[in-house]
């Protein structure tokens, strides 16, 4: 009951804090807009697309911005332990009277709120790239975002552990976030790529995100939505448990 | 059981260098214990094995009872904690600073409200309280740190320099604070500090840490009183040829001219200051003034260490 009540309420600070950095909010609705709408089109009109999408190359790239758009907000909300940690406020949270995996489990449902919260203005927003959208639909999109962004939340937690400063940020995105999002599949096709590629692709857990997504929304995927399914489920469980162990057992430099 | 915090040859290494040196401290209940030393002299490294956020290589502690390493929960349950550096997050308000401990802290829901009243009384914050806590004042923050610590009505309440870099009039605001606190609740408070003051004013016992070595521990009057050195400041007409006379009196240990005024250090020296007025208008040396000056922390210090506090301590 008191570890329930803890995890809510490190929920209640990671929601309250999402919802009061307005700007975040904005541009992360905004960009992935200008990637369907600017980067979409103009691709879209450079090349022949192979696949027969009604929509086109833009249709095609819309369940990848929105897996886009949760690994970014997935990865960057669990590196805010790292400013927690500069700014002291993870000592007020690692010493009350909570297990660490509480702790672990209310961030990443915090995290998974606002990646949720996030897709589901995208979702919505599915008309301006010519997808039409109906309940079931959405609710499947919705599921399959909360799996997605508990699992990359929790390696934003993996990383964060390790990461002592804020100056890690820049070499984290260079070479975690944009090969994961490179290499998902989230602008290009999967099937047919050369193999030391397709290798590359199907060891990235966003893959399979970006592919259960795609199968909701086109009806056109490389895999089996239920594969894709379990693959990010077991990737959700296994970060979970890889964070809250790391948080238990790794003591934490906070001074 | 006496003891509300009671260490056990604890120590702390990292990698070969050793910031907390096999410390034996035991704190009585309800007392104010005062930990003082200078910067880098483990005190902050002290307080985090006590409240568990570091874990000791070797040695062992209890706190109100409960072992640190085996019972961290127990113990995490029963200590309220003000850190040295601030914990506070910018986003959120006062209040709900105080709520969110409060929930995570398992106050029962019924008294929750009461208790952040309580609370809210006592470091008064007013309005801001619904203000972010990046528009607060630094005394402001620490109030809100300290309330925060007192919500689920901790046992112990550890303070690390509770009072550093805070403006006079807020620091003895806050000394204030602390004493109401320990005179009217069942808490022991140990704090940290590297300020004199602080450590005289405030604390029943003072321990004093140097290079992660605990030096000596009493109350700061007997510490005072071990040193027996009072210094009688006296200023004369014609102080060089005084202060040769007044050596040959048997109770002064010392004296010496500093700047025009002449220095007597003694023992007692309430008790001798008629015999050193009657002494020189005899030879006389009509008194201009006389002051006297009980030696201070920072004399104990000196004494055991040979160096300042306020210098580095490596
Ligand atoms: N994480 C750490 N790694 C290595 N040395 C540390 C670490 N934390 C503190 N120290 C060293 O331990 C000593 C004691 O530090 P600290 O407990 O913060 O002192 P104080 O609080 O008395 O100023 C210092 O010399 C400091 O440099
Ligand atoms: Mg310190």
């Amino acid at each position: 009951m008191a570890e329930i009540e803890g995890i809510y309420t490190i929920w209640l600070r990671e929601t309250k804090r999402f919802f009061r950095y307005r700007s975040r909010i904005v541009t992360s609705v905004v960009t992935p807009l200008l990637w369907l709408i600017i980067f979409g089109t103009g691709l879209g009109s450079a090349v022949r697309f192979g696949g027969n999408i009604p929509g086109g190359y833009q249709a095609f790239i819309y369940p990848g911005i929105i897996g886009q758009t949760i690994l970014f907000t997935s990865i960057f909300s669990g590196l805010s332990v790292i400013m927690d940690r500069q700014y002291g406020f993870l000592k007020e949270i690692l010493v009350a009277p909570i297990s660490r995996p509480s702790i672990v489990l209310g961030k990443a449902l915090g995290i998974s709120t606002a990646s949720v919260i996030q897709a589901s203005i995208l979702l919505i927003l599915s008309f301006i790239v010519g997808v039409s959208m109906d309940p079931l639909t959405f609710v499947l999109c919705i599921i399959i975002a909360l799996i997605m962004s508990v699992g990359l939340g929790g390696m934003g937690l993996v990383i964060a552990a390790f990461t002592d400063s804020m100056e890690g940020f820049n070499l984290i995105m260079s070479f975690i976030v944009l090969p994961m999002f490179l290499l998902s599949g989230a602008l290009f096709p999967i099937t047919g790529l050369p193999t030391w590629l397709q290798a590359a692709v199907y060891i990235n857990p966003l893959t399979y995100g970006v592919d259960a997504l795609r199968a909701a929304t086109l009806g056109e995927s490389a895999l089996p939505l239920e594969i894709s399914i379990i693959v990010i489920a077991f990737f959700a469980v296994l970060m979970i448990l890889i964070s809250a162990l790391i948080f238990s057992k790794k003591e934490q430099s906070l001074m | 059981m006496g003891y509300a915090i009671e260490t056990n040859k604890i120590s702390k290494k990292y990698d070969s260098f050793t910031a907390v040196d096999s410390i034996d401290l035991k704190v009585p209940r309800n007392s104010i214990y005062g930990v003082l030393g200078p910067n880098g002299a483990g005190k902050t490294t002290l307080i985090s094995m006590l409240c568990t956020i570091l874990r000791p290589t070797g040695g062992s502690a209890m706190v109100n009872g409960y072992d640190i390493e085996k019972q961290a929960k127990q113990v995490r349950a029963s200590i309220g904690i003000v850190f040295q550096s601030r914990a506070l997050d910018d986003i959120l308000t006062g209040r709900e600073h105080l709520e969110m401990h409060a929930a995570l802290y398992g106050v029962p829901k019924d008294i929750r409200q009461e208790r952040l009243d309580e609370v809210l009384d006592l470091i008064a914050l007013g309005k801001k309280a619904d203000e972010y806590v990046k528009t607060y004042s630094g005394g402001m923050k620490r109030r809100l740190e300290i309330g925060r610590g007192l919500i689920h009505h901790p046992k112990v309440l550890f303070l690390d320099e509770p009072t550093l870099g805070l403006d006079p009039q807020t620091r003895e605001s806050i000394w204030d604070y602390i004493y109401d606190l320990n005179q009217n609740h069942d808490i022991t408070v140990l704090l940290t500090t590297h300020y004199m003051e602080e450590a005289d004013k405030l604390c029943d016992e003072v321990a004093i840490i140097n290079q992660g070595h605990i030096i000596t521990s009493e109350s700061p009057k007997n510490l005072k009183r071990d040193l027996k050195a009072d210094t009688l400041t006296i200023t004369v007409d014609s102080p060089e040829e005084f202060v040769e006379k007044v050596k040959t009196l048997g109770f002064i240990k010392e004296a010496f001219l500093v700047d025009g005024e002449v220095k007597l250090m003694v023992e007692m020296g309430e008790n001798l200051i008629p015999a050193v007025v009657g002494f020189a208008s005899e030879q006389g040396f009509p008194i201009r003034s006389i002051e006297l000056e009980h030696p201070n922390l920072e004399d104990v210090f000196i004494k055991f260490t040979g160096s300042k506090i306020s210098s580095e301590g490596k």
